[in-house]
């Protein structure tokens, strides 16, 4: 059964209505996490010192902000931050730009997957989950090619529906399914 | 390997064999895209076809050498840290009879207008002489003009009263049709030249240099060996001002930089380190 590959990534794109998602999405996973989960969320222009701080207190794993040249550590949560594209390089460390932006958006989701698509090929999950613009689309059309597992969050249980249709309609998923259901499946692949 | 990947290093070979052009020290994840972007916008398919081009069609190169150079910046970019350089690091320069300022990857000009017009409020312009480098020629000539979008410059005045500007921004420019142009008096101390930190050595003594957003573009290697060229460059208990989210732990050449502010990334040469 697919959910026994060995997960070694996971990154997460999501905008508005996102950090509603996380909240309700982080204290579901497992204290078993292995892999490292890397978040790019929409947040506006403001650093995610403080959404870093709301989401680590409801989680079981510790939340940071990514620091370049840094390589991710298993079992903890990443977000990227504000103003910055932010790139898995092939070695594993992060990287930031300042690129201008892809969707209208910096950080960009679909850079992000792109990246760690490259890194981790068919050992990485993809999650897309509500947001109001395509972003994220391109990149999971990616992460598919490469052999990644792909969960988008059913867009009639999105807050808003656009990010997960567009990735739906550009990259199809692996999974289509309700918030509810999203960090059990994450937790069969990752524990 | 796969073959995108050979293909870019092929392409990172041939830009250096055949014009001198040394990116084997960028950051991988990033210099791919962009050198995807240039493979999309001049219909080529492939990094490979890219590379056979920018062999053999010499007029090519600086539509290369734009695209690789990533010139995204704003004036006041992070307001904050030019008030920090303002409040902590002017005082300091004060003391100097003369100063030299450079600005490394100065895009299309923007941050050093900023530097320019902060050091003119502090009364400190009139002794100040700023060296503006970018390895991209295309953008100094454009720096130089110092002309940017309406729209852009409602960003900028905004980010300069934030960065605790003494007027309104448009006490400094002239607005025309859709394009505001800087006062040519900005210019008078400012000096636009061509400077590859990959390639190109010490040419001043400088107080302050100012590096934001470009070390990120670099691997530990190149990041390590431009800031001792920035060692090199300063005087002693000089300054060096990098971008907000820099990291400089995995570099050596770093140790001989106190932390000044941390949360403004700026540091200072230790008091035996210098010139
Ligand atoms: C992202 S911009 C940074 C602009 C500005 N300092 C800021 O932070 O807003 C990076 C600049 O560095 C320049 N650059 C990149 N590699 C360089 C090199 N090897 N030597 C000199 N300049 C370089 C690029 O041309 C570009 O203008």
């Amino acid at each position: 059964m697919s959910a026994r590959r060995r997960i070694e990534a996971v990154v997460l794109g999501c905008s508005a209505g996102g950090v509603q998602a996380m909240l309700a999405l982080f204290p579901k996973l497992s204290v078993d996490f292995k892999p490292y989960l890397i978040v790019v969320c929409h947040a506006g222009a403001e650093g995610v010192e403080l959404l870093c701080e709301v989401l680590g207190r409801v989680s079981a794993l510790p939340v940071r902000e990514a620091a370049e040249r840094d390589s991710p550590q298993p079992g903890v949560i990443y977000l990227a931050p504000a103003g910055y594209h932010l790139y898995l390089e092939r070695e594993g460390q992060f990287a930031l730009s300042i690129d201008p932006k892809v969707c209208f958006v910096r950080p960009s989701i679909d850079i992000l997957f792109e990246s760690a698509a490259a890194r981790h090929r068919s050992k990485l999950l993809a999650v897309v989950l509500s947001g109001a613009n395509e972003d994220g689309a391109r990149g999971l059309q990616y992460v598919r090619r490469l052999g990644g597992y792909a969960i988008v969050q059913d867009p009639e249980d999105a807050a808003v529906p656009q990010m997960p249709e567009a990735a739906l309609r550009i990259a199809g998923a692996d999974d289509v399914l309700p918030l509810s259901e999203i960090a059990t499946r994450i937790n069969e692949f990752c524990s | 390997m796969d073959a995108e990947d050979i293909e870019l290093e092929l392409f990172v070979q041939a830009l250096k064999l055949r014009h001198g052009y040394d990116f084997g020290q960028y950051a991988r994840a990033s210099l791919k895209r962009r050198v995807n972007d240039l493979v999309k916008n001049a219909e080529l398919g492939t990094i490979g076809a890219l590379t056979s081009r920018v062999v053999h069609d010499e007029a090519f190169l600086p539509q290369v050498i734009a695209g690789i150079s990533v010139p995204v910046s704003e004036m006041f970019r992070n307001p904050e840290i030019f008030k920090a350089l303002s409040a902590e690091v002017f005082p300091v320069l004060a003391s100097y009879p003369h100063i030299n300022i450079w600005q490394a990857g100065c895009a299309r000009g923007e941050e050093v207008y900023s530097l320019a017009i902060l050091l003119e409020e502090a009364g400190l312009y009139d002794r100040t002489q700023i060296y503006a480098t970018d390895f991209n020629d295309h953008v100094l000539h454009v720096a130089q003009e110092g002309i940017f979008s309406v729209h852009e410059a409602r960003l900028y005045a905004q980010n300069y009263l934030a960065a605790g500007g003494k007027h309104t921004l448009s006490h400094y420019w002239h607005a025309r049709y859709e394009r505001v142009k800087l006062d040519e008096r900005l210019k008078r101390n400012i000096t636009f030249a061509n400077h590859n930190l990959v390639a190109d050595g010490v040419f001043c003594e400088a107080h302050l240099i100012l590096c934001r957003n470009v070390l990120i573009y670099f691997t530990n290697t190149l990041q390590d060996q431009v800031l001792g060229l920035f060692r090199d460059s300063l005087v002693r208990g000089g300054f060096l001002a990098l971008g907000n989210k820099e990291s400089i732990h995995f570099s050596a050449n770093a140790r001989e930089f106190l932390a000044f502010n941390s949360a403004a990334r700026i540091f200072r040469l230790g008091p035996s380190v210098g010139k």
